[in-house]
């Protein structure tokens, strides 16, 4: 029975209006709106639901991985009231501001603690910074094989088999484990938590990891332990001037789009 | 350790010819090499490279790497990752620079961890600081709504650049430059992943990349069927293709070979009909570099209508048909 590890990063939701997202370019910062919520990234969701698939079929444990700080436990805990059998935070303030690399060695740190893993799985990409390179960077400092876009894995004995997005289809590989896997959406949306399992989740409590319980000094962690440096974070300015073409009702206001795209040599 | 000189550009081809993307790498990596006064050099890989070769120095390249070689005829990434980490470590590069691919997604973030440097991704600009000589490294961060500037003193500096952000240099088949073939040795015993099968999916028509004219469904459309017959016809009318945001692809609606955004294609028609989608962010950035957006959305609240230059507030189901009927009309007399 597989070992699984999933890696979920707690961002604000990616989903919410533009409008919520400002810049302070005096300190560099991302300034996010309180109305919006924090969620499990969208990609590590999609990762968690390929390991509970695999679960669900052979069995096997899942131990779900999350650094940063101030992870909020409401959010987080949902992949403990899918199915995820343990909770690990690497949870400190010498965490934040952790760029690709210094997350990425901080989790493989952690997933060399946890000791026995058959598969590891990350999203694609944050739902944040977006950078996609995290899954792929613990895979380097571990030795082991990455293997990214999955749309589709199979757990047998030996070997795992994913179908991997490719521009324009798909290929089928085939793996001897361990392996990381990074995710992508088209495996489907993460299930809905049952309320059993969310009752056992609330009981659960997270295992939570400061550096050094990983092995690590402060200064290979978080903003210290980075590898490249933000200059300057800013929001290009966009003129908004849509024109809204009028009509009695839908057909008629199709009629004049057609006439004014024409009126302006757009078509 | 050797001083590390110049750039490296990870070429990439496409039925045997230089891909747009590689001489936007190129046309990219030249206003580098000038701002450095260093060289600038394109690795091809690939079972057959021809006449690839001169075309990148038509592209801006002084010297070409070549690594032809069977056993490459099909991207796997840990083969391609040997031939390209040898390169990199025996030419000790400055800057290496990939296209944001499929492939140039998988590889950058193994180079960079490997030769434990660090990495910027899908970057839409790049510059020399004159004084520093670093690398500038601009990328969308939170989906779009902001723009980073990211620079680090770790060598090789390494970026991958959205394709269209960059411009290619006018071909010149006069540059002087210099096609160097490499030898190619595969560890086969560090193969781990096998590639059992590949699975194309078909799009007939226009490839969304080249067309002129995209009408694009999102999660509003509700269904497959629209995607083949309403948004078809539109788009075959303005000899376009038909496109989708990413719930379209993921329900299965459509091929995911039709999903623009930050993780689909990345497209920028003269006209783009966004039918039936919000107007997140991430979709955006699929689709900014369209000349003209025009919006159709039942909801006047929906973000589409701060990007659109046009917009209609109505059900698409009303409004393309009539849409088209009118232009069929318009566009035949
Ligand atoms: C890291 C990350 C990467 C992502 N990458 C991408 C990407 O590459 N591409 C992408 O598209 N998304 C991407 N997304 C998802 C993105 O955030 C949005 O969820 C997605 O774009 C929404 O698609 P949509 O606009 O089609 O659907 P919705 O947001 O659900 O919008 C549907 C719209 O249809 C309208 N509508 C409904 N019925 C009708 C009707 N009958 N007539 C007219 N209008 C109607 C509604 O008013 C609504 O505005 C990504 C998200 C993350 C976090």
């Amino acid at each position: 029975m597989p070992n699984m590890i999933v890696c979920c990063k707690q961002v604000p939701d990616p989903e919410a209006p533009p409008s919520l997202f400002k810049v302070d370019s005096a300190a560099n910062k991302m300034v996010i709106a309180s109305d919006v919520k924090p969620v499990i990234g969208q990609y590590d969701e999609f990762a968690l639901e390929a390991a509970l698939r695999i679960k669900g079929k052979q069995g096997g444990k899942i131990t779900v991985l999350s650094l940063g700080n101030k992870i909020a436990r409401d959010v987080i805990k949902k992949s403990l009231a899918v199915g995820a059998d343990e909770l690990i935070l690497l949870e400190d303030e010498a965490f934040e501001e952790s760029d690709s690399w210094a997350t990425a060695y901080a989790l493989a740190a952690a997933i060399k603690k946890v000791g026995e893993y058959d598969v590891i799985f990350c999203g694609r990409q944050s739902s944040d910074w977006d950078a996609g390179q995290v899954g792929i960077g613990i895979a380097e400092i571990l030795g082991i094989p990455a293997v990214t876009l999955a749309r589709k894995v199979e757990f047998s004995d030996g070997s795992v088999k994913i179908d991997r997005v490719i521009p324009d289809g798909y290929e089928t590989v085939d793996v001897a484990p361990p392996v990381l896997i990074t995710v992508t959406s088209e495996l489907g949306a993460l299930r809905y938590p049952a309320l059993k399992g969310i009752m056992a989740a609330g009981k659960k409590q997270p295992i939570v990891y400061k550096p050094a319980d990983i092995g690590l000094e402060s200064s290979q962690v978080g903003a210290a332990g980075r590898h490249i440096n933000l200059s300057k974070l800013f929001q290009p300015v966009k003129e908004a001037k849509c024109e809204i073409i009028e009509g009695e009702n839908g057909e008629e206001a199709g009629v004049n789009l057609a006439l004014r795209l024409r009126e302006a040599k757009l078509l | 350790m050797a001083e590390n000189k110049g750039i490296l550009v990870y070429g990439e081809l496409t039925e045997g010819k230089l891909a747009a993307i590689t001489t936007e790498l190129l046309g990219c990596g030249r206003k580098l090499a000038g701002e450095l006064n260093e060289e600038l050099s394109c690795l091809l890989v690939s079972d057959s490279i021809g006449e690839a070769g001169k075309e990148a120095i038509a592209f801006g390249a002084d010297k070409v790497y070549t690594a032809e070689d069977p056993s490459l005829k099909q991207y796997q990434v840990e083969s391609y990752l040997q031939v390209i980490d040898r390169l990199v470590k025996d030419t000790a590069p400055r800057i290496v620079l990939f296209g944001q691919t499929a492939a140039g997604r998988d590889l950058a973030p193994h180079i960079a961890f490997k030769a434990e440097t660090c990495l910027s991704t899908d970057c839409l600009d790049l510059s020399i600081d004159p004084e520093t000589k670093l690398l500038l490294q601009t990328r969308p961060v939170y989906g779009g709504n902001a723009q980073a500037t990211f620079v680090s003193e770790l060598l090789p500096q390494i970026a991958t650049i959205r394709s269209k952000a960059m411009s290619p240099l006018e071909q010149d088949d006069s540059r002087p430059g210099e096609v160097i073939p490499t030898k190619v040795e595969i560890d086969t015993s560090a193969i781990k992943v096998k590639v059992v099968e590949t699975v194309k999916e078909e799009i007939s028509g226009i490839k969304l990349e080249d067309a002129p004219a995209i009408v694009c469904g999102g999660r509003g459309i509700g269904s497959a069927e629209p995607f083949n017959t309403s948004l078809k016809e539109l788009a075959e009318l303005l000899h376009g293709a038909v496109g989708a945001s990413r719930p379209p692809a993921d329900n299965g609606w459509v091929s995911e070979a039709m999903h623009i955004g930050l993780t689909g294609k990345i497209v920028a028609p003269d006209i783009y009909f966004a039918v039936a989608i919000s107007g997140a962010s991430q979709h955006i950035a699929g689709c900014s570099g369209a000349k003209h957006i025009i919006a159709i959305n039942k909801d006047p609240e929906a973000n589409i209508f701060k990007e659109a230059e046009l917009g209609v507030v109505g059900k698409y189901e009303e409004v393309i048909p009539a849409l088209t009927g009118k232009l069929k009309e318009l566009l035949s007399s």
